[in-house]
């Protein structure tokens, strides 16, 4: 059991997402979870104001029973799987942190600075948060998929357009992390 | 009932996500800062599997559960949307630390603030067909 409880390996997590992928496409379906986006946004009514959200969410059933699990998943973990929540870090990333003004690196799963409370009701802390994520809904629909559909189908296919567009992702973070994260928080 | 299969998974891709820190804020920027391995062996490892398993389908080695034939479909093709679009997901991915599997497993966690970043998240995938017949693609 303490196996379990212990942070899991890359090389374990490696094998299992490639197992998840496999029970996806072998129960008749694909797997990938930011379509899942536009599905909430039908149901939302978003079908009213833009035609391409007029079509039948009810045929995505399956995929969203795969993110309510995905909702039950975190939950297990954070309540029975978890009793460390630190991260361990190199000592190296905690001072490359410490210095653009993110403290305590690694004592919990996220900083404070973005997602803590007072970060949250703060104008600034609120548009980061929405910010991060308009960008990654509005460039994973328009690359055609997120990091399971392209970086893990994708690739596994060989398929060229999931190269680029996973070199894409690589360009994005890249300039955030070394251009643009060492200017927001100090 | 029949759904349930589909939320099990889910639930396991969850905690995998969970366990290995992938929903770690840390995780990916040490990824990006390419100070620490993990993120490369966990996606890669990933990859080395799928290709085998893509070809299992690819030569009809297996079928799915109800014995249909399993059809992966085709990425769309076209430079500009999976670059620009893939750029613009890069950025959020580093600035947020999520990319869209782990919006919904920090959620589960318990994570208020996360539910701005899945409206975010939203609002960006209702833009992008609102205006995505002026983008090149």
């Amino acid at each position: 059991m303490d196996f379990i409880l212990q942070p899991w390996p890359w090389y374990v997590a490696g094998v299992l997402i490639a197992l998840s992928m496999f029970l996806m496409f072998y129960f008749g379906k694909k797997f990938g979870v930011s379509s899942n986006l536009e599905t909430i946004c039908s149901i939302g009514g978003a079908g009213k104001l833009v035609d391409f959200f007029k079509f039948d969410w009810r045929k995505n059933k399956w995929n969203l029973s795969f993110v309510v699990g995905l909702i039950i998943g975190g939950f297990i973990t954070n309540q029975w799987l978890t009793p460390d929540q630190g991260i361990a870090l190199n000592p190296k990333t905690i001072q490359d942190l410490s210095e653009i003004g993110i403290a305590n690196a690694g004592s919990s799963y996220l900083p404070d600075e973005i997602f803590g409370i007072d970060a949250l009701f703060s104008i600034k802390g609120f548009l980061i948060l929405l910010t991060a994520g308009f960008l990654v809904g509005f460039g994973a629909r328009y690359a055609g998929g997120c990091t399971s559909g392209h970086g893990i189908v994708g690739l596994s296919m060989l398929a060229t357009e999931s190269f680029i567009a996973v070199a894409g992702f690589f360009i994005g973070g890249l300039i955030m992390t070394w251009f643009i994260l060492p200017h927001l928080f100090n | 009932m029949k759904y349930l299969k589909f939320l099990l998974v889910g639930v396991l891709f969850g905690i995998i996500l969970s366990k290995a820190e992938v929903v770690s804020w840390y995780r990916i920027f040490e990824m990006f800062k390419l100070q620490s391995f993990h993120m490369y062996g966990v996606i890669g490892t990933a990859v080395i599997i799928g290709i085998f398993i893509m070809r299992l389908f690819k030569y009809k080695a297996i079928k799915t559960i109800d014995g249909k034939e399993i059809i992966v479909a085709p990425k769309k093709k076209g430079v500009s949307r999976n670059l620009i679009g893939g750029i613009i997901f890069g950025l959020g991915w580093a600035l947020g630390g999520v990319c869209p599997g782990p919006m919904f497993v920090l959620l589960g966690k318990g994570i208020a603030s996360i539910l701005v970043v899945l409206s975010g998240a939203l609002l960006g995938a209702f833009v992008y067909h609102a205006v995505k017949h002026k983008l090149p693609h």
